[in-house]
């Protein structure tokens, strides 16, 4: 089934590395038009760093990126652009600019890429606002805002230009079980009612079977599996299984080896 | 590490720092005279909140300062002009040092740890918060949005604030001349402009001009330069104010010998 569909996002290859230390290591990833992809793993094995190569705030050491079709890796600023006026993105910390209103907030990528009225404007905000259930917030500054009251304006703000894809970073980070259900159910909302492409990077396990149509598990810089959300939940592979149960024990090493643990303490 | 890697390791990085600068201050340059032609413009309302903030709210800050040095020098030029019998030339000597050189490197040492330091904080913050990110992300260039409004706005109030610094300056002066040392008004005014020439105003808001770029590039370089969280905005604001002002000092020092020898 997933054969047949359009490939918006395709990396092939990708090496990426900080200061001598591999961050991805040979990255594959093909990304369908419409589905809900979920990117997940550790902390620092690199999820967050595979997202900054797509948006084009890094570039690969070797390897290429595919962005509807375009190879993003060696693109110009204007065509980068270009594509940057075709995608949205919800930050982990929201990202709302402090010296905006929510309202100023959503409308500035409007108003500087578009040329409509300012009266248009405004009810495209308003729009954006009920779309994520913050009708009348408008004139708020986001100091004066909870966090998950933020993360919903950054989403207003994401989908401000209708994209085509919305990356997400770490959407439930930082929010409560009860918020955290309300933002999966709006990307999910989103995903249906607009058809839009979602690629969430999460280690949320709760989230991510309520989000995903398809999952990449990702172990220090290398995919381990490919699936689609019942192929993950009934993955034979070890490091999977202790990921989705959250367990400590497990091939996932967390404790540094023993061998050398005496020589270490005694250096 | 010995005494030559901690040499050789700090001029590699202060040069780095110097050729990121001068990025910034090309790509700033570029934002402003080139991508207009493009049909890319820098929106009016930000430049206008920025001059607001760097100009019109630092007038009562510098009026302040100028008022007391000038006060400060009238009252030092009277102790040592007094034993030459020259009482009188201080106003010449107020308003030529103050136009030249006082007012202007005052100022701009004023403006950079008011403006300077709430640019790099700004930016710094804006930068730790993803910020940034998030404008690059929506196709709008942070140096377009964020340093060439700061830069313009500095470009166009520091001299602004000069020219009212020099004659607050000159009119500390004139209450010391007048109240204190008892000269007439009338003599004070007319010793005030005897040896004042344009030139010494023109060069006095040339040197503002360059400061103006200083603060501004070294403000902007440090906030977007950010690393670190609340500790890494502290670090940049207190960078920025520190290389402002040794910048400042050190153009002022060349700008005056340039001027200087050239007209002997």
């Amino acid at each position: 089934m997933a054969e047949e569909k359009e490939v918006v996002i395709k990396i092939e290859n990708l090496v990426k590395e900080f200061g001598g230390r591999r961050v991805l290591d040979g990255i594959n990833l093909e990304i369908y038009k419409g589905e809900s992809f979920v990117i997940m793993g550790g902390s620092g094995c690199g999820k967050s760093t595979i997202l900054r190569h797509i948006i084009g705030g890094l570039r690969p050491d070797s390897g290429k990126v595919y962005l509807f079709g375009e190879d993003i890796s060696t693109a110009g600023d204007d065509k980068m652009d270009g594509f940057k006026k075709r995608f949205g993105m919800l930050f982990q910390s929201s990202a709302l600019f402090d010296s905006l209103t929510v309202e100023e907030n959503i409308s500035l990528p409007l108003r500087e890429h578009t040329k409509l009225d300012e009266h248009i404007i405004k009810i495209m905000v308003k729009m954006k606002l009920e779309l994520v259930g913050l009708h009348g917030f408008g004139h708020l500054y986001p100091s004066q805002l909870s966090g998950g009251m933020k993360k919903r304006v950054g989403l207003a703000r994401a989908i401000a230009l209708d994209p085509e894809i919305i990356f997400y970073d770490e959407p439930s980070a930082g929010l409560d079980p009860v918020v955290t259900a309300v933002i999966d159910k709006l990307i999910v909302d989103l995903s249906e009612k607009l058809s839009i492409t979602s690629v969430i990077v999460t280690h949320d396990m709760n989230s991510v079977f309520r989000i995903a149509d398809r999952i990449a598990m990702l172990h220090k810089g290398k995919v381990l599996e490919i699936g689609t959300k019942e192929e993950i939940q009934n993955s034979k592979n070890e490091y999977v299984k202790q990921f989705i149960t959250g367990s400590p024990d497990g091939p996932i090493g967390f404790f540094k080896p023993d061998e050398n643990y005496l020589q270490e303490l005694t250096k | 590490m010995n005494i030559f890697e901690t040499i050789g390791r700090s001029t590699l990085r202060t040069g780095a720092a110097i050729w990121d600068v001068m990025a910034l201050f090309f790509k700033t340059l570029y934002w402003l005279f080139f991508a207009p032609f493009k049909g890319k413009f820098i929106g009016r309302r930000y430049i206008f909140e920025q001059m607001v903030f760097a100009g019109l709210q630092s007038v009562l800050i510098v009026f302040f300062v100028t008022f007391f040095i000038g006060i400060v020098l009238a009252m030092q030029g009277a102790y040592q002009l007094d034993k030459l019998g020259a009482v009188r030339f201080v106003a010449s000597l107020i308003s030529v040092s103050i136009t030249r050189e006082i007012g202007p490197v005052l100022i701009a040492l004023v403006v950079a740890g008011r403006v300077g330091a709430a640019i790099a904080a700004e930016l710094g913050t804006m930068k730790v918060t993803e910020q940034i990110e998030a404008l690059d992300t929506m196709a709008l260039n942070p140096i377009r949005f964020l340093v060439v409004p700061r830069f313009l706005a500095l470009l166009l109030m520091l001299p602004a604030l000069t020219v009212i610094g020099d004659v607050v300056g000159m009119f500390g002066g004139f209450v010391v001349g007048v109240f204190n040392l008892k000269i007439s008004p009338n003599l004070y005014i007319s010793t005030n402009f005897q040896f004042l020439v344009m030139k010494d105003v023109m060069t006095g808001l040339f040197k503002s001009f360059v400061f103006a770029m200083i603060i501004a590039m070294i403000a902007c370089y440090h906030g977007l330069n950010t690393s670190g969280g609340a500790e890494g905005v502290g670090r940049s604001t207190t960078l920025s104010v520190v290389s402002s002002f040794i910048l400042i000092i050190l153009a002022d020092a060349i700008l005056t010998g340039i001027f200087y020898f050239s007209s002997v």
